[in-house]
């Protein structure tokens, strides 16, 4: 099996205290730390799973700069076989669309059965490149996967619908399939891990190479431009109230108890 | 006057309320006529009930467009919406939209802006370019920043998907009725999608969506075992129990307890949000605007933006006081 | 007159040729047997166990012939010390009975042996049979192991049985002879085995006395030679092993773990990392697999086996054991590699493995000096390596990396403790390094036991400063995990922050730094434990405290990594000496101390249990009439904390560091101003009260 996998460097919110940067568009860079997508870490995890059932190769992609190397190399120590960068500055500030063109570029001429990429990512979470590309590719998609399988060159999927419900559904390959979180466990990626593939060669490809220029990537190209970003107004938010534990609770309880909770 | 297209997503073989909450969104872009799209399999009836909301109403009526399948609707809607070039195409951003709106957006040449809560038309000297634009607020970085966005439309538009409960449905009672317009699939579209089953959840499980009263737990519980505490507070409250998605991924509690766009609706009077940063995912499956109580150890957890109170605390320490003081009061 | 067995004919062999045959035949067995199980240990992984002779004689003597580890438990310790001696008091008379069959009177070596010989005999058959009832009626709950699938409990019976056969063939031996008109010149000779031997036998007909003494003989002697044979293919393999396994202990201190190769300290440059299979493992840990007797004291002090994890200590030798035996069979070819169970992951479940808590109970139960937490760490390398860690761990292990701390909380506000504590600068010089790792760095209830500690220090006037944001976790539980790279990296980043300050000795309030910083960072100053420090400040009159006023009982809970492997047990209580508080000691304490659960970042692990390690400590601490339990490392603290809460126990029990002790007995306030919790208010001016 030929597996690609499309994935992306975003930042790590969890515990940081966001800061919005000067330009007004993106955050304060000092403090944050980065990792690969969430949600393309099971992508990854299941085309590696795939790979050592099925045989084949797993391809690792990513649109990204320079530090974008850092999740290649986390998927090569995964099991990934190969991995390519798609690196030109031509690229930088390319919306969805924009990404997703790049991506079919790159794709475009390589044998595939399966793409895979995470559902949303932890930045921006539109969903958008997986479905953008597979509609480029004209091959057949699902999205939200949480169980995968493939026998003989079909995928069958378990994805979420609406109202916790979920579908199988299956599809003749080629296809592209979107990762749920908990669509697996992720193997663990130990220093020595990462060490080992150090020497890898990564492939990188630019505009040049993909017969790209400003006028389908990059900022310039994007249709849909960030504006400004900002932190939520606070006002109408929630009344907070203040003092010891005793003294909140009881606040809390009568509150609850005047709308009805019990 | 321009066109608006709604895409109505059907639940259970009846309008979703997203429909008409889009149908909001659209009016509040000026002076415009909706067009509700629709398609399914035997769906005469509903297309006459969306006629009495929409303005007119595109049907799509085949056995082939049973199941929702964001790849063969997407090829369905763009010779549509390449005919009509309507100014603007909602979608609602649920998990089937998920799929729809940015593969329509590709097969129908249009700008996609995602998961749109505040949308607006702006005239040419308004938007940056120096040409009009449409502009949406969404949320990014995990809900905790709003971005401003806006897309220049091409000659099919714009496309945006819409939070789901960012509008609510107009409260007109539905009018006369627009004209049912019947489309043809074109010509060559087949699902290249097999549907196989759909997998409810266990019939004997609980069913949250109907309670009145909902005490939710996320990650904050931090332990399975701190959930006999919740348990109890729930039972003093007479309360459902509810969760979170990470609480569910570690299989803490049912999928049938979860709530949010992956998982249960529910529309509570009130909620009590403990130990829940108040992620998009989550309070998207929160309708119909509960009393929301919080209780997080971060006092910039977005929930505390939706909440009508807060409390800046551990919910370890808090549940079983929260439980004390409920048991007095009712005796 | 006795028939000498030298002398008969046997199926037209004649004595000597019988026995020579039978030692032909056995001895050939044996050493056939043993060359295949030494040539398992030929595969092993080098171990350097040559070194330091001085001390591993010491300890084969101390340990192995003065088997001092069995009276722990008392009615077993006992029979088996029994049985050992008489084994080794015995062995003469096994060699000359041998003898006896080539050279009639070879096994008269005189009266005072016999006599010894005979008293020692009837001591062990006593025993064996005391031991064959207990097992048998009494079964204690120690022998049957909760995860074992194959019982070996027949084999027990089996040597007992045999070890009684022995006794009894040459109780019957002599014993016949002796009605036979006692030709073997011992009349005066004090034999209470062989005269009730002879009692029983006594009016038997002369023809039949003759056949059981030369049946006896042969009995005893063919007995023998199976024993010798059935020892290396059975748990009694012990026999041969214990002496030579407790020889080549582990000399290194305790606390420290071994490398992951003894000959390549490279990591980058090792094809594999740790132990997946069996030959993985150095020859040493296989020897130890040879020798574990299945006595089941080490699951028996385990507290991941007590609060019921999937972990049994005993079932991974046991199990390392019989996949030893059945890969390498004494029959038979090697199974080809597919076709044997992969041992980590099939026969050694990963759970089984981080359920461990490093604690080292199970080292300091065993009487043969068997090492475990060596080779769990060496297989948790091996699951790291291959990615098989679990998601609960993932996340704390990512954000050491990124952040240095298990929390994921910014480097920057690392060991923000404000007034007090001053934070050194590169070129900065103090008398005390305080190295605060990352509990006491980020979690605000420990924050406030490394600000009494700074109080206590301050009071005494020493000078005392901390690396600040420079300071990276120890790695000391990411080591014990198995993640050797990511330790390297960290303790280079702190050897490096070290390396660029003045400092007299550095000292922690955390236990697992003090092991990691003392065994593993190859310091040139010295490292200490907060209790010890304080104890030589309190010693020298440097600390003038007032005896609280208070009259609950308190309880010091050794911490792992201070007690067991660090030895030190006398300095945490002789500061509550000192205080004057009223003390007891819990069951379990000292090097037996029960773990709290705390170790290898298990606040984060989310494994299988019944039961809660803390809540089970926190039992023992009632049961002792305690009203106080005072820690000295802050994993102790949270797990007890919590176990408080968790059983309901917080309006009778409290849980204390030492330093905060000592900091609420100074007598007089620190002249410093208040300390400064990172994010808390700070007060200005001394405290007035």
């Amino acid at each position: 099996m030929e597996i690609i996998v499309c994935i992306k460097r975003v930042p790590d919110l969890s515990e940081t205290e966001i800061e919005i940067g000067r330009d007004g568009v993106s955050l304060a860079d000092d403090d944050l730390d980065y990792d690969v997508n969430e949600w393309d870490n099971f992508a990854i995890e299941a085309a590696v799973q795939l790979k050592e059932e099925h045989g084949g190769r797993v391809t690792a992609m990513t649109v990204g700069d320079e530090e974008a190397e850092d999740v290649l190399r986390r998927a090569l120590a995964m099991g990934a076989d190969e991995a390519v960068h798609l690196k030109d500055d031509a690229f930088v500030g390319s919306d969805a669309l924009g990404t997703a063109t790049i991506l079919q570029r790159a794709i475009a001429g390589r044998p595939y059965d399966l793409i895979l990429t995470g559902a949303i990512s932890g930045d921006e979470a539109r969903g958008h490149v997986g479905p953008m590309l597979a509609a480029m590719l004209d091959i057949p998609m699902v999205a939200l996967a949480t169980e995968l399988s493939v026998e003989g060159g079909t995928a069958t999927v378990r994805h979420e619908v609406e109202g916790g419900l979920e579908r199988i559904t299956r599809m003749v390959l080629p296809a592209l399939v979107t990762a749920q979180t908990g669509l697996n466990e992720p193997r663990y990626v130990s220093i020595r891990g990462i060490r080992k593939v150090s020497g890898v060669e990564i492939f990188v490809r630019e505009a040049g190479d993909l017969d790209l220029d400003g006028s389908q990537v990059g900022v310039a190209a994007s249709a849909v431009t960030v504006e400004e970003i900002f932190l939520p107004p606070r006002g109408g938010g929630a009344e907070m109230l203040e003092g010891s534990e005793e003294t909140v609770v009881e606040k809390l309880v009568e509150r609850l108890q005047r709308e009805g909770a019990f | 006057m321009r066109e608006i297209f709604v895409v109505i997503e059907r639940s259970r073989d009846a309008l979703d309320e997203s429909a008409l909450e889009l149908l909001t969104a659209a009016r509040a872009l000026g002076e415009v006529t909706v067009s509700g799209v629709l398609m399914g399999a035997d769906v005469a009836d509903l297309a006459s009930e969306a006629a009495q909301w929409f303005d007119s109403v595109y049907v799509f009526d085949d056995p082939s467009l049973a199941q929702p399948d964001g790849d063969v609707q997407s090829r369905v809607l763009a010779p549509l919406i390449d005919r009509e070039k309507p100014f603007v195409t909602l979608i609602p951003h649920t998990n089937t939209g998920l799929e729809l709106a940015p593969m329509l957006s590709v097969r129908a040449g249009t700008p996609l802006i995602a998961d749109a809560m505040a949308i607006e038309s702006c005239a040419a000297d308004d938007c940056e370019a120096g040409v009009e634009c449409v502009r949406a607020v969404r949320t990014v970085f995990g809900g905790k920043v709003q971005a401003r966005v806006s897309a220049i439309p091409s000659e099919n538009g714009v496309m945006l998907s819409v939070r789901p409960g960012a509008y609510v449905p107009p409260d007109t009672a539905p009018g006369a009725g627009g004209a049912v317009h019947s489309e043809t699939i074109p010509e060559g579209v087949l699902p290249r999608r097999q549907y196989v089953e759909t997998i409810a959840p266990d019939p004997g499980a609980v069913d949250i969506s109907q309670a009145e009263v909902l005490v939710a737990i996320g990650r904050g519980i931090e332990d399975e075992e701190n959930l006999e505490d919740l348990r109890s507070l729930a039972d003093a409250m007479g309360a459902e129990v509810a969760c979170t998605r990470p609480v569910v991924d570690r299989k803490w509690l049912e999928k049938t307890r979860q709530v949010g766009t992956s998982g249960v609706t529910v529309k509570p009077r009130v909620y009590l949000a403990l130990g829940i940063s108040g992620s998009f995912q989550h309070l998207g499956g929160v309708k119909g605007d509960p009393f929301i109580a919080a209780i997080n150890s971060d006092p910039s957890a977005p929930i505390f933006g939706v909440a009508d109170v807060g409390i800046v605390g551990d919910i370890l320490d808090l549940i079983p006081l929260l439980e004390e003081k409920i048991r007095e009061r009712r005796g | 007159m006795a028939p000498a067995p030298a002398a008969q004919m046997y199926l037209g062999l004649s004595g000597p040729a019988l026995q020579l045959l039978l030692l032909i035949l056995s001895l050939g067995a044996f050493t056939f047997i043993m060359w295949k199980r030494f040539g398992l240990l030929r595969l092993g992984a080098p171990d350097p166990r040559f070194d330091h002779l001085g001390t591993r004689m010491a300890r084969l003597l101390v340990v192995g012939f003065g088997q001092s580890r069995q009276p722990r438990y008392a009615v077993a310790g006992i029979l088996h010390i029994l049985i050992f001696f008489g084994f080794l008091i015995l062995s003469v008379r096994s060699v000359t009975l041998i003898g006896e069959a080539f050279q009639p009177g070879f096994a008269d070596i005189g009266p005072g042996y016999s006599s010894v010989k005979d008293v020692t005999a009837l001591v062990v058959l006593i025993c064996c049979l005391i031991a064959i009832v207990r097992r048998a009626i009494f079964r204690p709950a120690r022998y049957r192991d909760r995860y074992a699938h194959a019982s070996h409990a027949h084999e027990a019976y089996i040597i007992l049985g045999l070890i009684a056969l022995l006794m009894v063939a040459d109780a019957v031996y002599e014993g016949s002879a002796m009605v036979l008109a006692d030709a073997n010149g011992n009349a005066n000779a004090f034999l209470p085995l062989a005269s009730g031997a002879s009692e029983l036998l006594a009016g038997r007909a002369a023809g039949t006395l003759e056949v059981l003494h030369l049946a006896g003989f042969w009995v005893h002697n063919a007995a023998l030679l199976f024993f010798l044979c059935y020892l290396p293919v059975s748990k009694h393999f012990h026999v041969i092993t214990a002496l030579p396994n407790v020889f080549h202990l582990n000399v290194k201190p305790v606390g420290e773990i071994k490398p992951p190769r003894h000959d390549e300290a490279d990591l980058d440059r090792l094809e594999a990392l740790g132990v997946g299979k069996l030959e993985d493992f150095t020859w040493k840990h296989i020897l130890d697999f040879y020798t574990c007797t299945d006595c089941g004291r080490c699951s028996d002090h385990c507290p991941a086996y007590f609060t019921g994890t999937p972990l049994s200590p005993r079932m991974i030798s046991i199990k390392c054991r019989d996949a030893a035996y059945s890969g390498y069979p004494i029959i038979g070819r090697r199974k080809p590699k597919d076709e044997q169970p992969v041992l980590v992951g099939e026969t050694i479940a990963d759970e089984e493995l981080w359920a461990c808590t490093t604690c080292g109970a199970c080292e300091e139960a065993c009487p043969v000096l068997i090492e475990y937490v060596d080779k769990i760490v060496d297989m948790r390398r091996y699951l790291v390596d291959e990615g098989r860690v679990p998601a609960s761990l993932q996340k704390p292990l990512a954000d050491l990396e990124k952040r240095g701390n298990p929390y994921g909380k910014p480097p920057r506000k690392r060991a923000a403790f404000g007034h007090g504590v001053r934070t050194l600068a590169p070129g900065d010089k103090t008398d005390y390094l305080f190295f605060t790792d990352s509990c006491a760095a980020y979690d605000p209830r420990i924050q406030e036991t490394a600000c009494a500690f700074a109080r206590v220090m301050t009071a005494a006037g020493a000078d005392i400063g901390t690396l600040g944001k420079d300071e990276v976790d120890s790695g000391h539980e990411v080591r014990r995990l198995g993640e050797e790279g990511l330790f390297e990296e960290l303790r280079d980043t702190n050897l490096e922050a070290l390396g660029a300050r003045e400092f007299q000795s550095v000292v922690t309030s955390d236990p697992h730094a003090f092991n990691a910083l003392t065994h593993s960072y190859g310091l040139e100053q010295p490292v200490r434990h907060h209790s010890q420090v304080m104890a030589a400040l309190m010693r020298s009159g440097t600390l003038d405290l007032r005896a609280p006023d208070d009259d609950r009982v308190y309880t010091f809970h050794d911490p792992c990594y201070l007690g067991r492997h660090n030895g030190e047990y006398e300095a945490p209580r002789e500061v509550l000496d000192r205080l004057g508080l009223r003390t007891v000691e819990m069951e379990r304490t000292r090097n037996r101390s029960f773990c709290c659960g705390g170790g290898s970042l298990y606040l984060f692990y989310e494994g299988e249990s019944e039961s809660r390690m803390g809540e089970v400590r926190v039992g023992m601490a009632e049961k002792a009439g305690a009203q106080v339990v005072v820690t000295a490392c802050p994993f102790c603290l949270i797990n007890l904390e919590d176990a408080i809460k968790t059983t309901g126990r917080d309006g009778s029990m409290e849980v204390v560091d030492l330093a905060e002790l000592v900091d609420r007995s100074l007598s007089r306030p620190a002249t410093a101003p208040a300390m400064e919790i990172a994010g808390g208010q700070a007060t200005s001016g001394p405290q007035t009260d």
